[in-house]
């Protein structure tokens, strides 16, 4: 799993009938959390309503499919949480 | 998913069969903008797609959607989604899973102090 903010929506017609009415968040992973793909964005399907500026944790891979209730939809990410604070030890 | 631009296709004479005459593209990542110290980007407004530079290393994927060249894509990751979508005979790992008709990004929600990578 990652924590980035969410920096931008994003709006598709042409996918799977699978992933119909859900929403693309585009999110931008936290300084300290590097993708695999080395990129600074990942696109994430949110079920929680989660809004541009919000901190959220996005899981990846399998997680983020049974995180929506079922392992047929053909995405890789997903909000899984919405933050509203994060505590950093300090140790 | 990243999101990318369709920057060409990739034709081979001999094909792998199971590729099964899906079209091979050449896609490059859209680099999000990068922060001024203040944490803003250099533009303050919010930013369309097509005014995100590609950069980053460029990737081939799977497509079954018929995504055409400067058009925008998600690209999924794993044999699951491309069993669900081109089917798991293609051997690949790079699908692509959506046509993005629109995007919009808030440029001043950036980190800040998130220097360029």
């Amino acid at each position: 799993m990652i924590l980035g903010r969410v920096v931008g929506s994003l709006w598709a017609t042409r996918k799977p009938e699978s992933l119909a009415q859900r929403k693309l968040l585009l999110v931008r992973p936290h300084a300290s959390y590097r993708l695999s793909s080395g990129l600074d964005q990942i696109v994430a399907v949110d079920t929680l309503d989660a809004g541009v500026g919000d901190d959220v944790v996005v899981c990846i891979g399998s997680p983020a499919r049974w995180s929506l209730g079922s392992g047929n939809l053909p995405l890789d990410a997903a909000v899984m949480a919405i933050v509203d604070r994060v505590e950093l030890d300090a140790g | 998913m990243r999101l990318a631009r369709v920057i060409g296709q990739v034709w081979g004479a001999r094909q792998a069969e199971h590729l099964g005459g899906h079209r091979l593209l050449r896609l490059q990542p859209l680099a999000l903008p990068l922060t001024t110290p203040d944490g803003l980007a250099e533009q303050r407004a919010p930013l369309r797609a097509e005014q995100l530079a590609a950069r980053g290393e460029l990737l081939v994927a799977v497509d079954g959607l018929g995504a055409g060249p400067g058009e925008l894509v998600l690209v999924a990751h794993g044999s699951r989604c491309r069993d669900l979508t081109v089917g798991d005979d293609v051997p690949t790992k790079e699908v692509v899973i959506a046509i993005v008709d629109d995007a919009e990004i808030n440029a001043r929600v950036l980190r800040p102090g998130e220097g360029a990578r």
